[in-house]
């Protein structure tokens, strides 16, 4: 979607500040949102895209004036609703008043070292072979969905060229909104600077951003 | 974990903020529910807060110094090659190394989000994941390299790599001059976390003045 969360590119934000000695956490509230975001995310009542297309489809003016972990918060709040987990006179009491749903499953502190380590890849085995090949010069669709997707607008109807294949993974587009996985090939596409940005490209610079192959055609 | 008593008591919440009383109502309610467990919540603080972090990633980047062959398997086929060190993991299932070269210099970014690799860097800063990085990054990383001190030649060009998927991206620095001889542990101890984003570059040894003849 065409949201505050697609930052590439714009301007009046200011300077990078970098925090000297920065804490993991700023505040005791954001280590339990964090935590509670993991664990509900082990779940299974939602997953990864899932909870990025709640994130950025707050409304702009609310995602651009809040702390990361306060997009997070206000995204776990409206993905356990969404889902009917809780309801939003538990939410407001802070306390039970109907049964909970069943989850797939419950994250126990003493599995969560080895599962973590193991991770939840998204690379899934290829329904086909790839279209495309390194070194194929590809051109991005200059599409414009209003739900969740991966393909930033500055990179949009842009000339590239494929630079790796990774295989074929998880397609967020769909998979956000429990369409389904979908797996679809992902490709680092490689831009000039100066086919994205012109005339205030960085002299020679290059930008990539990896690519679902349903974001690309053949230039 | 001395603030964990601290955080789940709920009796007096006077004098908390409203987004404290409302995550504090909201860890109740998901804990009564029976969806999250309290233990767990603690230990995945504990292990982020404490455990996993940018020194994993320094001792990547300090292998790959000192091992040519490791460095080459790194920069073909990150994910494994990381877990040679026992290190990967959630966030850091699908990892690219990149290098730096008197060349090419990368910097990574999430403009989209806050995408970053855990398990080698720990969870990211907040100015990484704040608007003016994720702005700026694509459209003048020379600019933002500035605001971190950092001056490269005017003959490297930059390579900016935005974590679109769930392919995470990790810099390998160039290996500081007068680091010859040193120790694994030595040269990790010279590996910031920027050093790996791209946003900084390794520290650099202090050269010894050389000695004036008698």
């Amino acid at each position: 979607m065409n949201g505050a969360q697609d930052l590439g590119g714009a301007h009046g934000f200011g300077p990078v500040v970098p925090e000297q000695d920065e804490p993991v956490f700023h505040a005791a509230w954001e280590r339990r949102v964090f935590a509670l975001a993991m664990a509900m995310g082990y779940t299974g009542a939602w997953n990864l895209d899932g909870s990025r297309a709640a994130r950025e489809s707050l409304p702009p003016a609310r995602y651009l004036a809040s702390s990361y972990y306060r997009i997070w918060l206000e995204a776990l709040e409206k993905q356990i609703l969404a889902k009917d987990l809780v309801t939003p006179d538990e939410v407001a009491a802070g306390t039970a008043s109907v049964p909970a749903r069943p989850v797939a499953r419950v994250l126990g502190a003493g599995e969560l070292g080895p599962r973590f380590r193991a991770g939840f890849p998204s690379d899934r085995p290829a329904d086909g072979p790839a279209c495309f090949a390194v070194g194929d010069a590809v051109v991005t669709r200059n599409d414009h969905p209003v739900g969740h997707t991966r393909l930033p607008r500055y990179a949009r109807g842009r000339r590239g060229v494929v630079e790796r294949i990774h295989g074929a993974f998880v397609f967020p587009d769909t998979n956000a909104y429990g369409a389904g996985e979908n797996p679809v090939w992902l490709y680092t596409v490689g831009f000039a600077a100066e086919a994205l940005w012109g005339a205030s490209a960085d002299p020679g610079g290059r930008v990539t951003v990896a690519a679902f192959e349903p974001y690309l055609d053949p230039a | 974990m001395t603030h964990a008593h601290a955080d789940h008591d709920h009796d007096h919440g006077s004098d908390l903020s409203p987004v404290e009383a409302r995550v504090r109502a909201l860890e109740s309610l998901l804990v009564e529910k029976g969806y999250v467990d309290p233990a767990a919540l603690d230990a995945l603080v504990e292990m982020y807060e404490t455990r996993i972090g940018p020194h994993l990633g320094a001792r990547v980047v300090a292998r790959a110094w000192v091992d040519p062959a490791f460095r080459a398997r790194l920069l073909a086929d990150a994910t494994p090659t990381i877990a040679e060190l026992d290190i990967g993991g959630r966030g850091g299932e699908h990892m690219v190394a990149v290098e730096n070269t008197p060349e090419v210099h990368n910097l990574v970014v999430c403009t989209l989000c806050s995408c970053y690799p855990w398990p080698v860097l720990g969870l990211p800063p907040v100015w990484y994941k704040a608007p003016p990085y994720r702005a700026r990054a694509v459209i003048d990383p020379r600019g933002v390299l500035a605001e971190f001190g950092v001056s490269l030649p005017e003959t490297t060009r930059i390579t900016v790599w935005d974590s679109t998927a769930e392919t995470r991206f990790m810099v390998l620095p160039m290996r500081p001059a007068g680091t010859e001889g040193f120790s694994e542990a030595a040269l990790a101890a010279l590996v910031t976390r920027d050093a790996m984003i791209g946003t900084g570059l390794p520290r650099a040894v202090p050269v010894l003045a050389p000695e004036m003849p008698a």
